[in-house]
């Protein structure tokens, strides 16, 4: 299949990729491609690694396959092709009174990045992860195509919910969803003091979706202060949603230096009344925030950025303060940093999710963040933590195996699918994931 | 309501019309080879809006199946509209080797669609509608690259000249398209490929001119710019060329 050269990063742009492409239109050209020259799929690189990345490879753009295949509305149950985003399928299910049961920070991700990393939502710690709720998946194996799910290839499926793209590619899902009120979410925001008050909020938090926004620049007695936001599904107007704004060019290191992180921080937070508020948006506002901003990866400039994600365990809180303060004192963190309590859900054997608290904090590439992480990734080690791999870029392959006690296993199915590695990704080599030894 | 056929509607151009006419209430039907991936394109298009959306055989290279999409269309209310997507581009080094590729090319790109297109015209006449048909900047000029395709495509736009001119009599339409470097699996990692567009754009562009009742377009529009320079590049000049 014709292919192109192209290269390539992850979200954050750090790390790079030369990759030959090929792009198919249709079901039986990606089936054709998958025969003659199996290779690793991407979805929108909205993992911030190398997750997506195949560098001095092949690769499968599968974003031209986004079609909706079928919706069973008797039964709610939706399928889509791989590459089709969650943010277009919800904007057409939402005035249908449907919903999507789990959706991620950005509507770009596609259906196939979200079996692939198993995402979690802002109501994680009720619904579990996206994987969680298939009820099967059409996957095409260097070994021919497969159907998987709950009731079938349980293992197939297992290895394949937050697997990496290690399986196969996922040709089509078959999602259930969930009842919406409305179209609309009703929001509320309180102003949080410090790291305490944020814990205790999310701990009693009743909402069906919930989050945390940090300042992660925020030190000593401010530590841990934000915004909590709670949402529910309504029905309403607002008004339409302003068009998305693209950042003209790279912008010049400074665009993200400290004082203006700084500064931005405390406007976010004076944003919300002392007393809290309630407001009303549109349902994309609530899960998309940075989507408005088309490529808002670009404000770190040339030299990109890195984000770092870690979930601990609850008894660990004082442990997950201590991360988010290193981070803090350690001057690299950026705007906003995310905090929220996951629930136990998980689909597959390598997925992220355990139930606990998990942080999420960018930093700045420069000056390198290298020796941070390093320090993070042993304190997520001590606190019996995972850290993700859709964000990550830094991570060591001793540290990050022990994270993932199924590991081991995984890659033995993955080596019955794909026995000569074609699948094998930059991240999953970097952190040497299919090792079976 | 107004009904679309779209032929060669495996194409991303074509499914980016498919989608865009769906999501605005119209029926679709989507005429191909590729039963099966017509038929996700229509699930697709039902779900987006469209109050009817099924997939049809159609082989430019056998007119026998021709009357059949006429009867399927006959069987509808309202609008009829017929948008052309159909066109086959081998190498132009494949069909000097190959002389009698040429025959799948003319029938492809020309001699089929516009045989249909004459069966189809009564009809597109006693619903008023719009004949869209998507030609080719390579038809505006013979270029050493695709001059067999350009041809073809250079015919096809005659004969859409001449169909407006029938059609604007009974007060029905024909819009000429002519895309120029578009995204799509034709054009992906082809070397010398700039200014390329989304499908997208060029659905928005083709709803745009037939709303206007437009006559001939170029998407994006500077091409028409582009192509005006290359068809006034004396030929003396232009035959020791190769854009
Ligand atoms: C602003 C922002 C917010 C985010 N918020 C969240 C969040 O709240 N929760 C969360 O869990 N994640 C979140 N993420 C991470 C994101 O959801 C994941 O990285 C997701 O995998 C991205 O999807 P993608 O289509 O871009 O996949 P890519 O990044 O392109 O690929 C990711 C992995 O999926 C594999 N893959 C892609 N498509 C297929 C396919 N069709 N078949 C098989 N394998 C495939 C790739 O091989 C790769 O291993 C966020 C990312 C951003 C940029």
């Amino acid at each position: 299949m014709q292919t192109r050269r192209l290269d390539l990063t992850g979200w954050g742009r750090v790390l790079r990729a030369t990759s030959d492409v090929a792009r198919p239109e249709r079901f039986s050209t990606l089936a054709r491609a998958m025969e003659e020259a199996p290779a690793p799929a991407m979805g929108q690189r909205r993992s911030y690694g190398d997750a997506p990345l195949n560098d001095k490879g092949r690769a499968l753009d599968m974003t031209r396959l986004d079609r909706i295949l079928g919706f069973d509305e008797e039964a709610g149950i939706l399928t889509v092709e791989g590459g089709a985003r969650i943010g277009e399928l919800n904007a057409l299910l939402a005035p249908r009174g449907w919903l999507l049961p789990v959706l991620p920070g950005t509507g770009f991700a596609t259906v196939g990045g979200a079996v692939a990393m198993d995402v979690h939502g802002k109501n994680h710690h009720h619904a579990g992860s996206f994987g969680q709720h298939l009820a099967g998946i059409r996957l095409l194996t260097p070994k021919g195509e497969k159907r998987a799910g709950p009731d079938k290839q349980k293992d197939l499926f297992r290895a394949t919910l937050g697997g990496l793209g290690q399986t196969g590619v996922v040709a089509s899902a078959e999602i259930r969803l969930l009842k919406a009120k409305g179209s609309v979410m009703m929001v509320t925001e309180h102003r949080i003091r410090d790291w305490d008050e944020h814990i205790a909020a999310l701990d009693t938090s009743e909402a069906t979706y919930s989050v945390g926004w940090i300042d992660a620049t925020a030190t000593g007695a401010g530590l841990g202060r934000g915004i909590l936001e709670e949402g529910e599904t309504g029905a309403g107007l607002v008004p339409p949603a302003k068009r998305g704004r693209k950042v003209p060019i790279d912008a010049p290191g400074a665009a993200l230096s400290p004082p203006v992180v700084r500064l931005f921080n405390a406007a976010y937070w004076r944003r919300v009344p002392m007393r809290g508020r309630t407001v009303v948006k549109p349902i994309e506002d609530f899960f998309f925030p940075l989507d408005r901003i088309y490529d808002w990866n670009r404000l770190y400039g040339k030299r990109g950025f890195h984000q770092f994600q870690c979930v601990v365990p609850l008894g660990q809180r004082d442990r997950l303060r201590d991360i988010l303060e290193t981070v803090a004192q350690s001057g690299a963190a950026s705007p906003l940093a995310v905090l929220k309590r996951m629930g136990p859900g998980r689909a597959g054997m390598m997925s992220f999710p355990m139930e606990g608290y998990t942080l999420a904090v960018d930093l700045r590439a420069a000056p390198g963040p290298e020796s941070l992480v390093a320090r993070l990734e042993g304190m997520v080690r001590d606190a019996e933590g995972r850290i993700y791999l859709a964000k990550d870029s830094l991570g060591s392959a001793e540290a990050i195996q022990a994270m993932y006690p199924e590991r081991k296993a995984w890659a033995k199915i993955v080596a019955k699918h794909d026995p000569e590695g074609a699948l094998a990704t930059d991240l999953v080599r970097r952190l040497k994931l299919r090792e079976t030894e | 309501m107004t009904t679309w056929l779209i032929l060669g509607g495996s194409s991303a151009m074509a499914r980016a019309l498919a989608r865009a006419v769906a999501s605005r209430g119209d029926a679709v039907i989507l005429a191909g080879r590729d039963a099966g991936d017509l038929a996700a394109t229509a699930t697709d298009c039902r779900l987006r809006g469209a109050p009817l959306a099924e997939a049809v055989a159609f082989d430019a290279r056998d007119p026998a199946g021709f009357p059949a999409l006429l009867a399927r269309l006959e069987a509808t209310e309202g609008t009829v509209n017929v948008a052309i997507f159909v066109g086959s581009m081998p190498p132009q080094a494949e069909i000097d080797a190959d002389p009698a590729l040429i025959d799948g090319v003319i029938a492809d790109s020309f001699t089929g669609p516009v045989r249909l297109l004459t069966l189809l015209a009564p009809l597109v006449e006693a619903r008023k509608g719009t004949v869209v048909g998507v030609g080719s900047v390579a038809g505006d000029r013979g270029r050493i690259g695709n001059y067999a395709y350009g041809a073809a495509k250079a015919g096809f736009a005659t004969y859409m000249s001449g169909l407006r001119n029938r059609l604007t009599r009974a007060g029905a339409h024909a819009v000429t398209v002519k895309p120029g470097f578009v995204d799509t699996a034709m054009t992906w990692g082809i070397e010398g490929m700039f200014l390329v567009a989304p499908p997208e754009r060029v659905a928005a562009d083709i709803l745009k001119a037939v709303g206007k009742r437009r006559d001939v377009i170029y998407t994006p529009f500077f091409w028409r710019y582009i192509m005006l320079i290359i068809r006034h590049v004396p030929e003396r000049i232009f035959k020791k060329m190769s854009v």
